[in-house]
């Protein structure tokens, strides 16, 4: 080994070596080294100021969606309005005229003379034109109420609302606002009166579909999300862990399970419209099952979901020690008994995360629901699968697009009782994952 | 009391030897602590210039903790804490003005594992040299990798495929790889922490001759648990034990005539 | 007997037989279940499979072919003329015949008898049984109609009679079989990991579902529209054509325009999400103390859990007219719906899969380099930038392709913050429109489905799948290798 040594060191860097120099890029080093850290907190910052001013907007938007603006009125409900037959039938309380008695009790409140045409026109826009159907509500529910007077709370109109959410700006001339000056002025009487005030809006959760800002709820899109994710908990999970446990523990290396693990993987990344496309021409021409129908929403979500359950299932299979299956093939066991009594039981905190995760990404999926009619205009509860149906994230979807300033709010609102749901379930996650994690 | 003891040997040795370089590094009180436990108990050591020092003893005992103290490779470790006083030409390394990447560049240190990076093998010796700006020119570089890895004997081997990845070389060549991406930034110091464990016995042999001749321009320190390897490359040896520095002196003494009743023990075969 | 109800009784004679099984299997014994080869169970559920399994797959099995050899035998009966004449006035024949058999499917035997003399009016007679005809029938309509309806009843007999006995064919040949040295345990396992094998088969079915049925539907669309039209047409004009109309209805279909935008969004998304995602990553796995990175790593993967309606509506109500505003401030004329809002807002939405997935491919580099380089002296960004970042390109670069594939597929965010007119810009400050977008529009109206208006949507979903499967296998392809390389 002979090799020109020594000098090399010390002639070639000397030079550049010099003290001098040497300190300078150091200098130089270090402010890159610096400049390096402050562009990764920069990243981080940029994201988490993101999440804030997405939260924040969302709840400054909607909170107010959760208060509803409502006279409380005394109804006089008069026998006359309800034919001549005593007790009353039922066609004729389903076809009295609801809205005259409310136009009645707000009249009487707001001391307005139901003889002056045009001032009573200008009172009754004050009450929604659900109004009547709340009446009504009370009076088929008890039709004893008939000929006395009840309390009762009636929603208010929406502009109404707009006005005692302060969104309203009684600065713009009178003819190009919503209410007159007049009706601003029997308002905030009735405020004043304490006949008129925001309440908790229990509407929010139970109505349906509606045209009205006033009357519009997710009540209907939460029934027929929960429908889909029965369905997907029904479908999804059976097939996906069986599949993993499949992958997992038995399947040999060909060219079979090649093709079913990067099918797998694949799905995972796969545009969820195109499962919606999928779910069209499959489920809904070839098969023939209803559009809307809460069915094929819960069948397409199951088919999306179902390589996240088998990712996560086999994740947690894999964790499970090969000790626990040697020990129950050496007692003597089957190798399917061993993963049955032993291996999953052991894996179901796994399991569950990822069901839990996957049901939450189903949960919020909108664009898939959108291919296979689900943007319908629901008033009515489902009460099969096979009926029509929204979902949660669809129904955001409609309000988000409809012009009235009222279903901003809404929309808004809807979006934080979507968000308080995926919290909820993703925190379960969090709080599984944590308390059963295993460290073998 | 020990401590008293290695001083002794010590100027014995040089005034013995004579001919022994002045103390390159030298390491007085050093204890080290990872959290609450303490893994090196005081020790105190010199360590000649030009020549080659081994530390020996079981695993565990602490004498890959205080190699990387050399460079302070601990501080990449949070809840690593070092006391005591390190010098490398009378300079305290522990100094605070003391800048940590000036220090790495003056002590090289090979590892365990060989490690290349996974880039061609003239970018894994030209790396140093490019970070440290050693290089005014292309032809320069050229010059410096080429010297390197001549040094590391490893020149004829790869001169044809200067372009191919570093990782395709066997482990032998890998592990000289890394001896010239160390030598190229023209330390002081060269630390080996068990350069050769991962090698085969010819690979070993040629990384043994190769510390043979740098020991010529470095001062290499080396931890090896072969005490074969020791006796072979070293002239000076420290035995550690439990994180004491039990005994350290001429290498020959150590193997022949050691004077601390662990380090007979110990090479002896009774325990490690 | 209707299918459910013969699901039902297989079912029962399933759960009899498990018992019975058992029963045998311990008798067989006198009661010393150790000596059977498998737990009593196991004889049990091995009868319970010979039951249903047989039958369960005959009943499917006739479930699909019987209405085919009905609709073909029936067809056979119709006139020579509209045997042989268009495929579309078949069609009508046949569904008007479908109707009449409901209608007929209500009456009773004697009432049915009636409708054979050609005298009696069909319509009225079904009108007032609560089944109304659209149109009144002819005569042979009818006629097939009774005798699709006779098929149907006695090929629902025949089903019913052969899946019973099948079941109780296999009930009993199980039960003879039960004897100690059964080894019903091997059997029952054997099929129940075949049962495995076949829901591991549905992730395939679901791919060629996919594939099948847009590619189905999008060979339909160019038959009307030719391929190379949309494919490298530069004009997007549909045309929304009164339903019914069917010859093509005229619109342009051209590609390019919803394909550049698509990509130009994506583009912008990428260049937010790419820096960002990636310095996080670096600083998460390289920096950041313990503390900050366990509070930091899941507040930003919160980014990846909304759900992309809550950015689109985002976008559209408060980003989109933001960045308005500020164009104005500036002198610069933003639409509220542009590439760069929908682009910037898809960026965020994309920066945790870039983060969590390089963080994951950072933290596969290992230590061993890092020591390698700080030994050199390097500082902790010259090691990231020159050894580890240049290390781990590959797994980045299939986490950015991922990132990419997402980016074109996502939908929620572009129909509430791109626009929906097509437009061949480079200005980002306009609004353009995208593959997703359109799918969305094509199939919301109310459209007839075989016009090229709705069935252009399959055609554009294909495209997107295409793309989207390439850059998904390439990437998870490349990732893969990255990890195998380390491990």
């Amino acid at each position: 080994m002979t090799v020109d040594t020594a000098p090399m060191a010390t002639e070639a860097l000397d030079s550049p070596r010099s003290k001098q120099a040497m300190k300078a890029r150091i200098a130089r080093r270090y402010a890159a080294e610096r400049r390096f850290r402050a562009y990764g907190v920069a990243a981080i910052l940029f994201g988490l100021t993101f999440l804030v001013a997405l939260f924040s907007t969302i709840m400054v938007r909607g909170y107010s969606a959760f208060l509803q603006s409502a006279f409380t009125l005394d109804v006089h409900l008069d026998p006359s309005a309800f034919g001549s037959t005593t007790p009353p039938s039922e066609t004729d309380i389903r076809m009295a005229d609801y809205t005259k008695l409310a136009n009645r009790a707000l009249f009487q409140a707001l001391g307005v003379d139901p003889a002056n045409k045009a001032d009573a026109r200008a009172a009754s826009q004050l009450l929604s034109q659900n109004a009547d159907v709340q009446i009504r509500k009370t009076v088929e529910a008890d039709p004893t109420v008939i000929g006395k007077s009840v309390q009762l709370s009636l929603l208010a109109h929406g502009n109404v609302d707009t006005l005692m959410k302060g969104h309203f700006d009684r600065s713009v001339p009178e003819n190009r606002r919503q209410l007159s000056d007049k009706q601003l002025g029997w308002l905030d009487k009735a405020a004043e009166a304490g006949l008129l005030g925001k309440h908790f809006n229990t509407g929010l959760f139970t109505y349906g579909a509606s045209s009205k800002p006033e009357s519009a709820g997710v009540g209907v899109a939460l029934v027929g999300s929960l429908y889909m994710m029965a369905i997907v908990l029904l479908i999804a999970v059976p097939l996906g862990v069986a599949a993993a446990v499949y992958l997992e523990e038995f399947a040999p290396k060909n060219l079979l399970t090649d093709t079913i693990e990067v099918n797998i993987n694949n799905l995972a990344a796969v545009p969820s419209i195109v499962f919606g496309l999928l779910g069209l021409a499959i489920f809904i021409n070839f098969m023939g099952i209803p559009r809307s129908a809460a069915l094929v929403g819960g069948l397409v979500l199951a088919l999306m979901t179902l390589p996240t359950i088998i990712i996560a299932t086999r994740a947690a299979v894999a964790a499970v020690p090969p000790s626990i299956r040697e020990a129950a093939l050496g007692v003597g066991a089957s190798k399917m008994q061993s993963i049955t009594h032993h291996v999953l039981p052991l894996a179901v905190p796994g399991i569950l995360t990822g069901t839990i995760i996957g049901l939450a990404k189903a949960l919020g999926e909108t664009a898939p629901l959108l291919m296979i009619g689900m943007v319908a205009f629901v008033v009515d509860f489902p009460t099969t699968p096979l009926d029509s149906a929204t979902a949660l994230p669809v129904q955001i979807y409609m309000w988000a697009t409809a012009a009235e300033r009222g279903f901003v709010e809404r929309t808004a609102g809807a979006t934080l009782i979507l968000l308080a749901f995926l919290v909820c379930m993703n925190v379960t996650a969090v709080i599984l994952r944590r308390r059963y994690e295993r460290r073998w | 009391m020990l401590n008293v003891q290695t001083n002794e040997l010590q100027q014995g040795a040089t005034k013995l030897g004579g001919a022994l370089n002045p103390h390159k590094v030298a390491a007085k009180d050093v204890s080290v602590y990872y959290g609450e436990k303490r893994a090196l108990f005081d020790v105190t050591v010199n360590i000649p210039d030009r020549g080659v020092m081994a530390f020996i003893g079981p695993s565990g005992c602490g004498k890959s903790t205080f190699l990387r103290c050399i460079n302070r490779m601990n501080d990449t470790i949070p809840i690593c804490r070092v006391t005591g006083k390190i010098t490398i030409e009378d300079e305290d390394i522990y100094d605070p003005s003391l800048d940590v990447v000036q220090l790495r560049a003056r002590v090289g240190m090979v590892f365990q594992k060989p490690n290349p990076f996974p880039k061609s093998i003239y970018e894994n010796v030209a790396y140093g040299p490019r970070i440290h700006g050693l290089a005014g020119s292309k032809a320069e570089l050229d010059h410096i990798v080429e010297t390197s890895l001549q040094r590391a004997a490893l020149w004829k081997e790869v001169k044809d495929r200067l372009n191919d990845p570093g990782t395709g070389l066997s482990g032998g060549q890998q592990q000289r790889l890394c001896i010239a991406r160390a030598v190229a930034v023209s330390p002081e110091v060269i630390l080996m922490d068990e350069p050769c464990s991962a090698l085969d016995p010819i690979a070993t042999a040629k990384v043994e001759e190769l510390i043979d001749e740098l020991k010529q321009n470095f001062c290499i320190i080396i931890v090896t648990h072969s005490m074969q390897q020791a006796a072979r490359v070293s002239q000076r040896t420290a035995f550690f034990h439990l994180g004491v520095l039990v005994e350290e002196g001429a290498t020959n003494d150590i193997f022949t005539n050691p004077n601390d009743q662990r380090t007979q023990d110990y090479i002896t075969g009774r325990f490690g | 007997m209707s299918t459910s109800l013969l699901f039902l009784i297989v079912i029962a004679l399933g759960i009899v037989g498990w018992f019975l099984g058992n029963w045998r299997a311990r008798a067989s014994v006198g009661g010393k279940t150790s000596a059977l080869h498998s737990r009593p169970g196991y004889y049990g559920a091995y009868v319970l499979l010979w039951t249903t399994l047989p039958a369960v797959f005959l009943i499917i099995v006739w479930n699909v072919l019987s209405p085919i050899a009905v609709s073909s035998l029936v067809t056979a009966k119709l006139p020579e003329n509209i045997q042989n004449g268009p495929e579309q006035a078949r069609a009508l024949t046949m569904s008007t015949v479908r109707m009449i058999e409901n209608g007929l499917s209500k009456l009773s035997p004697e009432d049915l008898d009636k409708t054979a003399d050609p005298a009696t009016d069909v319509k009225a007679l079904l009108m007032s049984k609560g089944a109304p005809l659209a149109v009144t029938p002819e005569p042979f309509a009818v006629d097939a109609a009774r005798y699709q309806l006779t098929l149907k009843n006695s090929s629902q007999l025949l089903l019913t009679l052969s899946s019973i006995g099948l079941a109780a064919l296999g009930l009993a040949f199980a039960l003879f079989q039960v004897s100690p040295k059964l080894r019903s345990r091997n059997a029952v396992e054997t099929v129940a990991l075949a049962g495995l094998l076949g829901c591991s088969m549905v992730a395939i079915l679901t791919t060629l579902g996919i594939v099948l049925s847009m590619l189905f539907e999008s060979i339909h669309f160019f038959s009307i529209v030719p391929i190379q039209n949309f494919l490298f047409g530069t004009v997007w004009d549909p045309r929304f054509s009164s339903a019914g109309s069917g010859s093509g209805g005229g619109g342009e279909f051209g590609l390019l325009p919803l394909l550049w935008g698509t990509l130009y969004i994506s583009i912008v998304a990428l260049l937010v999400a790419v820096p960002v995602g990636l310095f996080s990553a670096v600083y998460m796995s390289e920096y950041a103390s313990r503390g900050v990175r366990m509070t930091a790593k899941p507040l930003l993967e919160i980014l990846a859990g909304i759900p992309t309606i809550v950015y689109g509506f985002f976008a559209l109500i408060t980003f989109g007219p933001l960045l308005r505003d500020l164009g104005a401030h500036v002198g610069l004329s933003i639409s509220a719906t542009s590439v760069l809002t929908a682009g910037l807002i898809m960026g965020v939405m994309l920066i945790p899969f870039v983060s969590s997935l390089s963080d994951d491919i950072i933290n596969a580099v290992p230590q061993s380099l890092r020591e390698g380089s700080y030994g050199l002296g390097a500082t902790q960004s010259e090691t990231i930038k020159r050894v580890i970042l240049p290390a781990a390109l590959p797994g980045i670069v299939g986490a950015i392709l991922l990132a990419a594939s997402r980016a074109i597929g996502e939908t929620m965010i572009v129909v509430l913050a791109a626009g929906i007119a097509p437009n061949l810009t480079l200005n980002p400050f306009e609004p353009v429109t995208t593959i997703t977008v359109k799918i969305v529009s094509q199939l919301t109206g109310d459209l007839e489905f075989n016009s090229p208006q709705t069935l252009v949507a399959f055609a554009l979903g294909l495209t997107l799948f295409v793309f989207t499967l390439a850059l998904n296998i390439y990437a998870l392809y490349i990732v893969r290798k990255y990890r195998e390389q380390y491990e």
